[in-house]
């Protein structure tokens, strides 16, 4: 073992109950890679993300992310999070929101870093604009501003590019192409499959709760999405 | 093998409460003071200490949940903590009833009677909090923190109250006070004793049992959801 | 990264928020007003009587009007998952917690400073002479009403049943904490010398702030990671 994995996940199982939302989940993901976590809706895909964002835990297994415990400070530290909602504050400006956020992550300087998030996805205008008063894709690019704004080493997005605008996509798309130029590493789940898998370099599929495919994006998934499910979806 | 052991335990608190009875209201002579109604005391006492035992080995086995993440020591507090809710009640009616012919109100804000109140407030609050919550997991993680907190509450509630408001008879058992009773009059209290916690064990492992088939109900009927 | 630059950056966000819709403060504070003045058709306003009920007539009203705050402070967070946002962040869970205890101290603290002199002119009260030993007994029972708050609307933030589950939680908890403040407000606000044996409820306050201040911050990060 030469090169760490950015993300280790080891034999990981969550219960609802008795009930096992993830069976013995392992797999790793390089650094500087893009992973596709593919699934359907209940599969457990967005349950392993939370455990990744630290946002819940593992009640077996372990996961290693940049070589530390995912709830770990410093791990924390090191990741961007874009879930399902926005995750900004509707009676804040734009610019407090990320103030604050570049604060909580322990930024340098939180004002000059918001200012420059607040430029790069075109909100510089309305920086004073409280967040209710925002338009859907303006709220959007705000989300991936928060989200991106500590340079993370790890990206978790969970279904990032539904119910973004074509704008919003754009910058969006944009980051994370920096973002894996830079050799950052990115886990996505996705319904998308022509976005995502455009980006992926690697495809996770994860059915019924247990990891149903793991390997790199082929030739044959970006022709056909289909491909995937249809071979490795319904056992 | 557990149901044996359920079984003999209800037998055996059944023959020992039908045995103390029978001593309670054939051999004990009426206290001078207090006439007849004395004897709900047989009762009162031993479910009073009962329930607060209870209360705090549930505190015990949430606290064990906390470590070990074991949905089994979630049953066990959730089935102690609700038997043990039943005993406070009997306490709160037996001593109630007493106050009525002794104090000759069915209420009184005396210190024990109002700190066993608040206990079974803070107790409704927690089979509340478990019926509110569909998860079971996030149920046992949430209820056993309310226990950690309720059980500290019961104790500051307890000290506090002592100092707000007196009334209640002094204790009466021998060992906190080296007198009270006769003895012959006192005994039947620690045979009552003895036949309620085994009442109680039987309770709580009949509730476990239910609970573990809750959980299993709950598991099937979400794979039947799942797929 | 000290334990109070991101709690004050999370209490800061909150009064920020706070102040431009000022939703909770007001609803609080005309809760608190009704209750007062419901109060006055309970018993007769001008009597001695009020002077023996004065400071649990004042702790209700406190009590009552703290858990409306305290009941959006993390329902709050819910609108646009903030509260993910917050948790996955590189703030502990006692800090998210500890942020939120302040902001709430600060609104229940005005609310109660407003409306004391309310109290006082409503119910013919006097100007406590000892004023600093009543607003002593206000932060330190005002703290435990938001410690335990605090934590119990995080505990059932996910609830459907939140804002009914908040207060049958709560009230018994406080139970302690509100019969000492009860206690020494009453003495306090009747002008009467405080004997040797209220002092224990002093301590009694401290120690509950202190116990349940510790015990809060050690279980808030299992009750808000799951």
């Amino acid at each position: 073992m030469c090169v760490m994995s950015a993300v280790a996940i080891e034999g990981v199982w969550k219960f609802y109950g008795d009930f096992p939302a993830l069976k013995d989940i392992s797999f790793n993901v390089d650094g500087g890679a893009c992973l596709a976590l593919l699934g359907r809706n209940g599969a457990g895909k967005t349950t392993l993300l939370r455990m990744l964002a630290g946002l819940s835990k593992a009640a077996k297994g372990s996961i290693t992310i940049l070589g530390g415990d995912a709830r770990a400070e410093k791990t924390r530290a090191r990741i961007g999070v874009l879930g399902h909602g926005i995750g900004v504050y509707e009676e804040l400006s734009a610019f407090e929101n990320l103030r604050l956020f570049a604060r909580l992550y322990g930024m340098e300087n939180p004002r000059q870093i918001a200012m420059e998030w607040l430029e790069r996805t075109g909100l510089d205008r309305v920086s004073d604009g409280l967040v209710r008063e925002f338009s859907r894709g303006m709220r959007q690019r705000l989300a991936v501003a928060r989200a991106f704004l500590h340079n993370p080493s790890l990206l978790l997005l969970d279904e990032p590019f539904t119910a973004l605008d074509d704008r919003a996509i754009a910058v969006l798309q944009g980051l994370l192409k920096g973002a894996l130029a830079e050799g950052r590493t990115i886990i996505m789940s996705t319904h998308q499959l022509r976005e995502a898998l455009e980006l992926a370099t690697d495809v996770a599929l994860i059915n019924r709760g247990k990891l149903a495919f793991r390997g790199e994006r082929s030739r044959e998934m970006l022709e056909d999405p289909g491909w995937l499910y249809r071979h490795y979806g319904e056992a | 093998m557990r149901l044996k052991i359920i079984l003999a335990l209800s037998v055996l608190s059944g023959l020992i409460l039908s045995w103390n009875l029978h001593t309670m209201f054939l051999k004990v002579p009426d206290e001078l003071n207090q006439g007849a109604i004395f004897r709900i005391i047989y009762f009162h006492v031993p479910s009073a200490i009962t329930s607060f035992a209870g209360f705090f080995l549930a505190m015990f086995s949430s606290v064990g949940y906390l470590i070990k993440k074991d949905l089994r020591f979630d049953s066990v507090a959730a089935s102690i903590t609700e038997v043990s809710f039943a005993f406070t009640t009997i306490t709160l009616i037996t001593g109630s009833i007493w106050g009525r012919v002794i104090w000759g109100i069915w209420w009184t804000w005396d210190y024990r009677l109002t700190s066993f109140f608040i206990c079974w407030l803070l107790y409704v609050g927690y089979l509340m909090l478990r019926r509110a919550i569909d998860d079971p997991t996030t149920r046992a993680r949430l209820c056993a923190v309310l226990s950690i907190f309720a059980c500290v509450d019961v104790v500051i509630v307890w000290k506090s109250i002592e100092w707000f408001r007196t009334q209640h008879p002094g204790p009466v058992l021998s060992i906190r006070s080296g007198g009270g009773m006769a003895p012959g009059m006192e005994a039947p209290i620690w045979w009552n004793f003895l036949a309620l916690i085994m009442l109680a064990t039987v309770l709580v492992l009949i509730r476990m049992r239910q609970e573990a088939m809750q959980r299993e109900i709950d598991t099937m009927r979400r794979y039947a959801h799942a797929f | 990264m000290t334990f109070l630059q991101q709690a004050l950056a999370i209490a800061g966000k909150d009064l920020r928020s706070e102040i431009r819709s000022k939703e909770t403060v007001n609803a609080s504070l005309s809760f608190a007003l009704v209750i007062l003045m419901l109060f006055s058709f309970a018993f007769d306003p001008g009597s001695d009587q009020v002077r023996e009920i004065s400071g649990g007539l004042l702790w209700l009203v406190y009590a009552f009007a703290g858990t409306l705050i305290l009941n959006r402070s993390f329902a709050r967070e819910l609108v646009n998952d903030c509260l993910d946002a917050l948790i996955s962040s590189p703030a502990s869970g006692a800090q998210v917690f500890f942020g939120k205890c302040l902001a709430n101290y600060l609104l229940l603290m005005v609310v109660e400073c407003v409306s004391f002199p309310v109290f006082i002119i409503f119910y013919n009260a006097r100007w406590p002479a000892r004023w600093g030993l009543l607003l002593l007994v206000m932060l330190l029972g005002t703290w435990g009403i938001t410690v335990i708050g605090t934590l119990f609307s995080a505990m059932t933030v996910n609830l459907r049943l939140r804002e009914l589950m908040l207060p049958t939680l709560v009230y018994p908890m406080l139970i302690p904490a509100l019969l000492g403040a009860i206690r020494l407000s009453t003495v306090l606000i009747a002008g009467e010398a405080l004997e040797t044996d209220d002092q224990i409820w002093f301590k009694l306050l401290a120690g509950f702030d202190v116990i349940f201040t510790a015990l809060s911050l050690a279980l808030v990060e299992i009750v808000l990671v799951g």
